[in-house]
C-alpha cells in the first residue's frame, strides 16, 4: 500500500496559502491623517532588484503633503527577517510625491514595508503589503 | 489521456508487487479467491495509474520550477564599476594570474590552489587550505559575478574587490601589494600596459609594503608618499579587475533539473536523463513547497543573494565568526568598496552598498545563501563545512536548531524520512 499512498499524496494538491493580505496601493495611514499612494517607479514590483518607488501623500481632503520625512521599516511577517536593503527618501518630485531608493525584494512571498510619516501636520504610520 | 512516464510505471508496480510477496496473508489464499483478489487488485491499481495520469504540478508549481530554470538566468550586467569586466585581454590576463603560483611569496598558493578547475572551482575542504587553514569553506566560482556581495558575509561588494583580499590573507596567498605591483610590471608588464595604461615607477617603492600586513609591511607602507600608495592600489585594483574579468566567464552548466524544467515548461514529456523518478518529482515538489526551501534558494542560481541566520552550529576550534554583522563595517572601510576611489564609471552603481542594512539583529550569525547548482558534487557543505553530506543538511533544515547567537530564521518541520531523501534525490538533480 505504500507505493499507493505515496501517488495518492504525490498527487493530491498542496495546502492553499494563507489568506492573501490585503495588497492595494493606496491605503489610509493608520490615524487617518494621510492617504499614501506608494508605487515602483518602473511600474512593477521586481524580485532581487534595486528599485525606486515613488510615494505620494495627501491628506483626507485630497492636498498634498510637503515637507514630510519617511522612516521605513518593514521585513517579511511569515519570517524571522527585515529587509534585505535600508530605503530611504531620496528626493521629494513635488505634489507630495517622494522617491524612496533602495528597495528590493530577495524573495517571494509577503512583505510588509512600514512608512512613518512626520509632516508639519503631524505624524502617522501606514503599512502596504506587498506580495511577489 | 496523460500517462505516467514509463520509469515511474515500472517503479510503482515494482514496488506494489514486493508488497504483495511480503504479505503472507495474501500467499495463503488459493485458486479463485486468489485471482478475484489479483484482479481486483489490478483493477484499482489501473484505476489509480488513469485516474492520477502524468505527475500533475499546479501552475503556480510551474511557474516557480520555470524560475529556477537556468534558461530563467538573465545575461550577466555590465559592471561598471569595472570597465575592464568584459575586456578579453583582461580576462586572460586575469586567467594567468588566477593560475600563478607565485601569486604568493612561498611560490606555492595560487587563486586556483583552493578554486580548483576541475572541482566546480572549489577545494572540498571544510575549511579553505592556503599558506594556512582558512576560517570559511571555500566557494564554486559559476556564477559568481551575478552576486552583489562576495564572501559567504559578503565583506566585499565586487568581486574585483574580493578578488584582492586573498592576496593579502596570511592565511591564504599571504603576499602583500607592492611585491604585486612590481611583480606584474616585472613579469606582465607589457600585457598589464596594453589593458590598464603606463605603470607607474617603483624604483623608489619598499619591496614589501601594504596597509594590511605585517608590522614591517604597515610601516613600509606609511613611509610611502600618497603618490606611491595610490600607484600601488591602483596597480593592485586593476590585478582584481582582471582577476573579476576572468571570473566573469565562469558560469553554470546545464543540469538534469534544467532538461526537466525545459519539458515541463512547453507540456512535453521529459525524455532520456530529463525523466524525473516519483522521489525527486516528490523533493522538488517539496523543496518549492512543503519545505520552503525555494524562499531562499529562489532564481536560477538557486539563491536570493541575501544574508541568513539559519542556525548553523559554529566549529569548535575556529576564531569566533559573527557573519554578516561584522563584515558591514568592513566593507564600508574597503577602499576598493564601491564609493571608493579606484571604482570606475558612475556612484550609481553603488546602491547595494549605499542602501546596504547596517544595524539590524538579524545580521548576527547570517551568512549569505549559497546556489545550489551542482551542490550534489561538493560536499562538505555551509560556511565552515560543517555538515558531511545532503542528508544532513536536511536534517538540519528539518531539526532548525536554535542559533548559538542571534535568532535562527528556520522553523521546526516535519519530514518523514521518505521526504528528507526526496529532498536530497532532488538537491542532486541540479547537478550536469
Amino acid at each position: 500500500m505504500l507505493g499507493v499512498l505515496a501517488v495518492v499524496y504525490m498527487t493530491a494538491p498542496s495546502t492553499p496559502p494563507a489568506a492573501a493580505p490585503e495588497t492595494g496601493q493606496t491605503r489610509g495611514s493608520e490615524k487617518g491623517m494621510f492617504v499614501a499612494t506608494f508605487v515602483p517607479q518602473g511600474g512593477a514590483a521586481r524580485q532581487n532588484e534595486l528599485q525606486d518607488w515613488v510615494l505620494t501623500l495627501k491628506t483626507g481632503a485630497g492636498q498634498p503633503v510637503e515637507n514630510a520625512t519617511i522612516e521605513i521599516a518593514g521585513g517579511m511577517p511569515q519570517h524571522a527577517h527585515g529587509l534585505p536593503t535600508s530605503p530611504r527618501m531620496t528626493d521629494y518630485l513635488g505634489e507630495g510625491r517622494y522617491r524612496i531608493s533602495g528597495v528590493k525584494f530577495s524573495m517571494s512571498g509577503w512583505w510588509q514595508l512600514k512608512l512613518g510619516i512626520s509632516a508639519p501636520a503631524g505624524s502617522d504610520t501606514v503599512v502596504f503589503n506587498i506580495v511577489l | 489521456m496523460k500517462r505516467f512516464p514509463a520509469q515511474f510505471r515500472e517503479k510503482f508496480v515494482t514496488v506494489f508487487r514486493s508488497e504483495l510477496r511480503k504479505n503472507k496473508g495474501l500467499e495463503r489464499l488459493r485458486g479463485p479467491v486468489k485471482n478475484a483478489f489479483g484482479i481486483a487488485l489490478v483493477l484499482s491499481l489501473a484505476a489509480v495509474v488513469a485516474g492520477c495520469g502524468r505527475p500533475q504540478f499546479s501552475e503556480a508549481e510551474k511557474r516557480t520550477i520555470a524560475s529556477l530554470a537556468l534558461s530563467a538566468l538573465p545575461p550577466l550586467k555590465p559592471d561598471t564599476t569595472n570597465r575592464y569586466a568584459d575586456n578579453p585581454g583582461a580576462a586572460a590576463l586575469g586567467a594567468t594570474l588566477f593560475f600563478d603560483f607565485s601569486l604568493s611569496p612561498t611560490g606555492t598558493v595560487a587563486c586556483s590552489s583552493c578554486h580548483q578547475i576541475g572541482q566546480q572551482f572549489q577545494d572540498g575542504l571544510a575549511q579553505g587550505m592556503g599558506v594556512g587553514r582558512t576560517n570559511r569553506r571555500t566557494q564554486p566560482l559559476a556564477g559568481v559575478a551575478y552576486s552583489p556581495w562576495l564572501f559567504w558575509d559578503g565583506r566585499r561588494d565586487s568581486l574585483w574587490a574580493q578578488a584582492l583580499v586573498p592576496l593579502e590573507n596570511p592565511l591564504e596567498q599571504a603576499g602583500n601589494r607592492a611585491a604585486y605591483a612590481r611583480y606584474v610590471k616585472a613579469r606582465f608588464g607589457e600585457r598589464y600596459e596594453r589593458i590598464f595604461g603606463p605603470l607607474p615607477d617603483f624604483a623608489n617603492v619598499p619591496a614589501n609594503a601594504s596597509p594590511v600586513g605585517s608590522a614591517a609591511e604597515q610601516s613600509a607602507w606609511s613611509g610611502m608618499s600618497d603618490g606611491q600608495r595610490d600607484g600601488i592600489n591602483r596597480v593592485f585594483a586593476n590585478i582584481g579587475k582582471a582577476l573579476a574579468a576572468f571570473q566573469r566567464s565562469i558560469n553554470p552548466r546545464k543540469a538534469r533539473f534544467d532538461r526537466f524544467a525545459a519539458a515541463l515548461a512547453v507540456g512535453q514529456e521529459p525524455k532520456d536523463d530529463a525523466v524525473f523518478s516519483p522521489e525527486e518529482i516528490q523533493g522538488l515538489k517539496l523543496f518549492i513547497g512543503k519545505a520552503s526551501c525555494s524562499t531562499c534558494h529562489n532564481g536560477p542560481l538557486f539563491t536570493d543573494h541575501a544574508f541568513h541566520n539559519t542556525g548553523v552550529p559554529p566549529v569548535v576550534d575556529l576564531p569566533p565568526d559573527r557573519g554578516r554583522v561584522d563584515a558591514v563595517a568592513q566593507v564600508e572601510a574597503d577602499p576598493f568598496n564601491c564609493l571608493g576611489t579606484y571604482r570606475d564609471g558612475s556612484p550609481e552603481a553603488c546602491g547595494e552598498l549605499k542602501f546596504m542594512v547596517r544595524d539590524k539583529p538579524e545580521l548576527v550569525r547570517a551568512y549569505k545563501t549559497p546556489s545550489l547548482r551542482a551542490v550534489a558534487g561538493r560536499p562538505p557543505y555551509m560556511h565552515a563545512g560543517q555538515f558531511g553530506t545532503l542528508e544532513e543538511v536536511v536534517a538540519h533544515y528539518a531539526k532548525a536548531p536554535l542559533s548559538v547567537e542571534g535568532v535562527s530564521e528556520v522553523h521546526p518541520l516535519q519530514l518523514s524520512e521518505r521526504e528528507r531523501a526526496a529532498l536530497v534525490a532532488f538537491l542532486k538533480t541540479l547537478s550536469p
